[in-house]
């Protein structure tokens, strides 16, 4: 069974090669590159993921447009249906935008962007996202951003961590995030939004590996590995 | 017709953006400035068919993010 993926690109997306290539070159399989103004994906597939950038020029919000592109139709759906959808930075914009991810990103609470090698601890470890971490792990995976200030109520906060809904959190301060969450799961646990870029650190070139096992994660889910 | 739609922060959201500005207006020499919010003006020309339900529908969708904001608007004559 081939695994299927697809790879959105809004205008202004920049990491959407990046996320390509990290995806063929640990699940393998199909990679489709799907532009945002096409009303429809690929037949079939097992993970959907929205790459970092800077979607339609951050207008309005970070996310706020691209979420309301006519590809998202397309994922909001897919995502009920259970497909896997992975937002990476730009992407995690998107998905608390367009209503698959509770909260919000504002602006770092420092209000400089943030590019660096930053500390998680990896906070769920059952996820389809997550199954090759422990729990506890320390990682280090890059962030490059301006708005990953997560912010949510305070019952939603609480209903995330109950729920082992955070699936990372920063071990150092790094942008101002409620309760240091760096990445969210959905309900269902489907959707996962992430600032990090875990597709930046997948060959020992890249100066890391922490985040092969995420994309591992995701395929051997699949095959029930 | 035109609509003025205001989008600001809820109360309790901290505004990184606001507390840099009023920084600013600080630095500059300004003094007697407590605090600073920053918020959005959207300029919407609308027909009169375009109702009050319609535009709450607007604000609520797209034009403000409704876990942090909060929006008004206010129809004004030409």
């Amino acid at each position: 069974m081939t695994f299927r993926s697809a790879v959105i690109t809004f205008p202004g997306s920049n990491c959407d090669r990046d996320m390509a290539v990290a995806i063929e070159q640990v699940c393998g399989g199909e990679v489709h590159r799907v532009w945002h103004g096409d009303a429809a994906l690929p037949e079939g597939l097992d993970f959907i993921a929205l790459p970092g950038g800077f979607s339609y020029g951050d207008y309005l919000r970070s996310g706020a447009m691209a979420a309301r592109s006519p590809i998202m139709r397309a994922v909001v759906e897919a995502a009920g249906r259970g497909v896997k959808v992975l937002g990476v930075c730009n992407g995690f914009q998107v998905l608390t935008e367009a209503g698959l991810l509770p909260g919000v990103l504002m602006r770092n609470a420092g209000i400089r962007f943030v590019c660096r090698e930053v500390a998680l601890t990896v906070g769920n470890n059952t996820s389809a996202f997550t199954h090759r971490y422990f729990k506890g792990q320390k990682i280090t995976i890059p962030v490059a951003h301006h708005d990953g200030n997560y912010f949510a109520d305070d019952a939603t906060l609480d209903r995330l961590e109950g729920e082992g809904q955070v699936a990372f959190r920063y071990a150092e301060e790094v942008n101002g995030s409620a309760r240091n969450i760096a990445g969210v799961l959905s309900e269902k646990g489907n959707v996962l939004g992430m600032m990090p870029h875990p597709e930046r650190f997948i060959e020992a070139a890249h100066g890391g590996i922490d985040g092969r096992a995420l994309f591992e994660s995701v395929v051997k889910g699949l095959v029930g590995a | 017709m035109k609509v003025r739609v205001y989008v600001s922060l809820k109360n309790g959201v901290l505004d990184p953006q606001g507390r840099a500005i009023h920084h600013a207006i600080e630095g500059l020499g300004f003094s007697g400035v407590s605090d600073v919010r920053a918020g959005r003006l959207f300029e919407l020309e609308v027909d009169d068919s375009v109702t009050d339900a319609m535009l709450d529908e607007m604000a609520q969708k797209l034009l403000a993010n409704m876990v942090i904001e909060n929006y008004r608007f206010e129809r004004v004559a030409a």
